[in-house]
């Protein structure tokens, strides 16, 4: 075989390899984007995708229960009902107010089932500085390596 | 002090404007006055940012609380520490720290070579006088961090406003570690720019040559050992602040610091095709293209939040000017390579796949590769937003997934690379060098399977790693042995002349041997488990080896906020061995609360434990403890890392012509000394 061919082979080899696995990992991890209004109009096999949503936290609304935590997005005039299952401490950004981006999916009832919580304060966070940005905002679960 | 620091930054920005028209003007007319002032121009660009840097830093010190930027970012009660700190710690003031880094380099460059390299220089110093105008123009007139706080006053004239007290720093940055993580990060972004100028002015003047390779070679070294160190912190902050266990998450924000690292460290291997080979001269000078333009992408994901904001979080108009910057280079930078291509031919083609080429060439592909997955990654949200209309993101599965296997190829290609040979490697030359440590490696890996060894990557991980530490190993023993016998000097004191008779390439194994020490510890992630428990006072909780006992708590008042502390005695064979104290902070000016983690680490695992707040059902506290083996193995080999690039960076001391033992040698290298640079020379028959 040609040396080039050669070298061809390798690179396609590597190449297709390493897509076939980022292919894997984005079906086992890819999460849509949804304002609180857009989940309504949301049907379908669309319900039961893994997703992420944004909103402020309702004034009064966080009830610490056992096993979950429940309280309200607002967004857009809209309102969504939001249930924590996840094991890890809500960040300490999360308070009435504060910005959160609620990762789960649409449980049966209306409530939405979450199991991330990210969030940071509507008064002053800003990006930190080559460390994290909006998102490092003390999210609840990473799964990093 | 704030009329003062906004003045010298507009005049920095006239300053820049004329080193970079001037530049031009020189480049075309030759003039060597007008090329000398240019030259002067661009100093003073950096004396004037360095001066608006520390009047923003005395606002700071003085509580001159009617700045705007001071006021969101210090109080009076705030350590001297992270004082220092409050100049990065918002969009205003980071944007400056970035000019004032740049403007190090920029003047450390033109003073270097103020007497050198004179058809080079002028294209040098007009493309850092571009950047320099870009950041200054952000400084200036989009994000200026000197407004003062004003309000109209009984006159009808605006008065300053100063209020009694700021409103503090964010507790998430109060933590050593973010008094020198982004500097660290930030040296490295800034540092890329001189490579860059130097491959940007090399190709526009085409320059003759490898010298400008050899010329950016330390400065590239520089700021990738920044880059690394910043990386290294930030995970260092991530894990001992945030609380979750772990250090990287594939965050935005931290991957677009890794980005730039993984193309300069593949920019850093295969320049030696070219020194060596005249080889790959197009991909080098995109390497370098494209990883400034990452860590331009890195600063403009970092400031504007594009990927992490989503629809709740508020979008910055800095963006922007950062994508037309962006556009402008990507422009600039086809122009060029589109005009002069013709110039950088190659000299050689591939001869052999098992050669030292071709490992660089891998590595090369593989760093891209990662490169690639992770940026499609990090910026997915924004690319599926165009294309389907739907914004889809990508968790960590997808980035564990393909960099995993990489960073695996990688670790073998550390170990292969260095020791074959160039052109075509020999059957017995393999033998020589990878039958020892081939044989040490999979020992290794069995007796590991004996031991009950079941992780699949972390157990290829393990080999690889004994395989790599004993090529390295082999190196400096074969190399020590020479010396040795020549001098009768003791083992070590041979090994540091080897070292020190070829920085580059012993410098380059203590790099590889660093990373192989952060590769253990990134494997030990595979064995990583946690246990969370509601606790009464005395209760205890059992994790590995230790018992964890809580003793009861209190409440600690400090200067800026006051700390919850939970009192944790921890045993080891019913052994008590120390005391953790995990706190809960409550910050009195913002209140906003804080986590401190309490961490005992040894070589084997960190015992981790986080006070996590008061169970809702009970009211009791609840202790969550994680096991992390082998993390420290990680900070331990960044520290490796450093250290072998600093000794990498020094100069090959003389007595390598003692080595080579012919007089001839020594003789023809004589007059050489007084004329070029005698290491680069002598460094050819050694690499």
């Amino acid at each position: 075989m040609k040396k080039q061919a050669k070298f061809g082979v390798g690179i396609g080899v590597i190449v297709a390899a390493m897509g076939f696995l980022a292919w894997l990992g984005y079906g086992e991890s890819k999460t849509y984007y949804h304002t609180i209004a857009e989940l309504e109009a949301l049907k379908g096999s669309a319900l039961s995708q893994r997703m992420r949503i944004g909103g402020t936290v309702a004034v009064g609304s966080i009830r610490h229960l056992s096993g979950r935590v429940d309280f309200v997005l607002e967004g857009e005039g809209k309102t969504l009902p939001v249930s924590y299952i996840g094991t890890d401490p809500l960040p300490d950004t999360f308070v009435d107010k504060s910005q959160a981006l609620v990762e789960g999916r649409p449980g049966p009832d209306g409530r939405f089932v979450a199991e991330v919580v990210q969030a940071k304060c509507a008064s002053k966070y800003e990006a930190a500085p080559g460390g994290k940005g909006g998102a490092a905002a003390s999210p609840t679960e990473r799964s990093g390596m | 002090m704030d009329v003062f620091g906004s003045f010298a930054l507009v005049l920095a920005f006239v300053c820049a404007v004329y080193a970079f028209g001037g530049g031009i003007a020189a480049i075309i007319t030759r003039h060597p006055l007008l090329i000398k002032s240019a030259r002067q121009a661009g100093m003073a660009t950096c004396c004037l940012i360095f001066l608006a840097t520390f009047s923003l830093e005395y606002l700071f010190f003085s509580d001159n609380f009617s700045i705007a930027y001071v006021v969101s970012h210090s109080n009076r009660d705030l350590a001297t520490f992270y004082k220092i700190a409050a100049l990065w710690s918002g969009q205003e003031g980071s944007l400056l720290f970035w000019s004032f880094l740049l403007s190090i380099y920029v003047f450390s460059v033109l003073i270097a070579y103020r007497n050198k390299n004179g058809e080079l220089m002028p294209y040098v110093g007009v493309v850092m006088a571009g950047v320099q105008i870009f950041f200054l123009t952000l400084n200036n007139f989009v994000a200026s961090p000197f407004k003062a706080l004003a309000a109209p006053g009984a006159n009808g004239m605006m008065n300053y406003v100063a209020r009694a007290d700021g409103n503090g720093l964010t507790p998430l940055l109060q933590y050593p570690e973010m008094v020198i993580h982004p500097p660290n990060l930030y040296s490295g972004y800034t540092g890329f720019t001189i490579p860059f100028a130097f491959a940007l002015g090399a190709l526009l003047g085409r320059y003759p040559g490898e010298k400008w390779i050899h010329l950016t070679r330390k400065w590239t070294m520089i700021a990738w050992m920044f880059q690394s160190l910043g990386i290294l912190l930030g995970a260092h902050w991530a894990y001992a602040v945030l609380g979750w266990g772990g250090y990287w998450g594939w965050d935005p924000v931290e991957n677009a610091s890794f980005l730039p690292w993984l193309t300069g460290t593949a920019f850093l291997h295969s320049v030696m095709m070219q020194e060596k080979r005249g080889m790959m001269k197009v991909w080098n000078v995109w390497l370098v293209f494209i990883t400034f333009l990452l860590c331009i992408l890195g600063t403009f994901l970092t400031r504007s939040g594009v990927v992490s904001s989503v629809h709740a979080f508020a979008q910055s108009s800095i963006g922007t000017w950062f994508v037309g910057f962006l556009a402008l280079i990507i422009l600039v930078c086809f122009g060029a390579y589109l005009k002069n291509r013709d110039y950088l031919k190659s000299e050689n083609q591939l001869d052999s796949i098992i050669s030292r080429e071709s490992s660089f060439l891998f590595n090369n592909l593989i760093l891209l590769v990662s490169c690639v997955a992770i940026l499609s990654g990090t910026l997915f949200p924004v690319f599926s937003e165009w294309i389907t209309g739907d914004r889809i993101s990508v968790g960590a599965p997808f980035f564990n997934k393909v960099n995993i296997p990489i960073g695996l190829l990688l670790l073998f290609l550390t170990g292969v690379g260095p020791l074959l040979a160039w052109r075509k490697t020999s059957t017995d030359s393999l033998k020589r060098n990878f039958g020892w440590p081939l044989a040490i490696g999979l020992a290794a890996g069995v007796i590991a399977l004996m031991f009950g060894f079941r992780q699949i990557y972390s157990w290829i991980c393990l080999i690889l790693c004994v395989f790599v530490a004993s090529t390295v190993g082999l190196e400096f023993y074969r190399g020590a042995k020479v010396i040795r016998a020549r001098s009768g000097a003791s083992f070590v004191t041979s090994a540091v002349e080897l070292t020190m008779r070829n920085t580059r390439r012993y410098g380059g194994y203590i790099v590889h041997m660093g990373m192989v020490f952060v590769f253990i510890g990134l494997a030990g992630a595979a064995f990583n488990h946690d246990i969370q428990k509601d606790m009464r006072q005395g209760d205890s909780l059992q994790i590995g080896p230790y018992t964890l006992v809580l003793q009861g708590f209190d409440t600690k008042p400090e200067k800026n906020y006051t700390a919850q502390r939970l009192l944790v005695e921890v045993l080891r064979d019913k052994k008590p061995i120390m005391m953790l104290y995990p706190e809960k902070r409550r910050f009195s000016t913002t209140e906003e609360n804080g986590t401190m983690v309490a961490i005992y680490s040894t070589l084997k695992e960190d015992l981790y434990v986080v006070y996590a707040g008061n169970s809702p059902d009970t009211q009791l506290p609840v202790l969550h403890a994680y096991l992390n083996p082998l993390v420290k193995w990680i900070w331990f080999g960044g520290v490796v890392v450093v250290f072998g690039t600093l000794v990498a960076l020094l100069p090959n001391r003389r007595a390598v012509l003692v080595l080579a033992g012919a007089q001839q040698l020594a003789v023809a290298a004589q007059p050489m000394a007084h004329g070029l640079a005698p290491s680069a020379t002598m460094r050819e028959g050694h690499d």
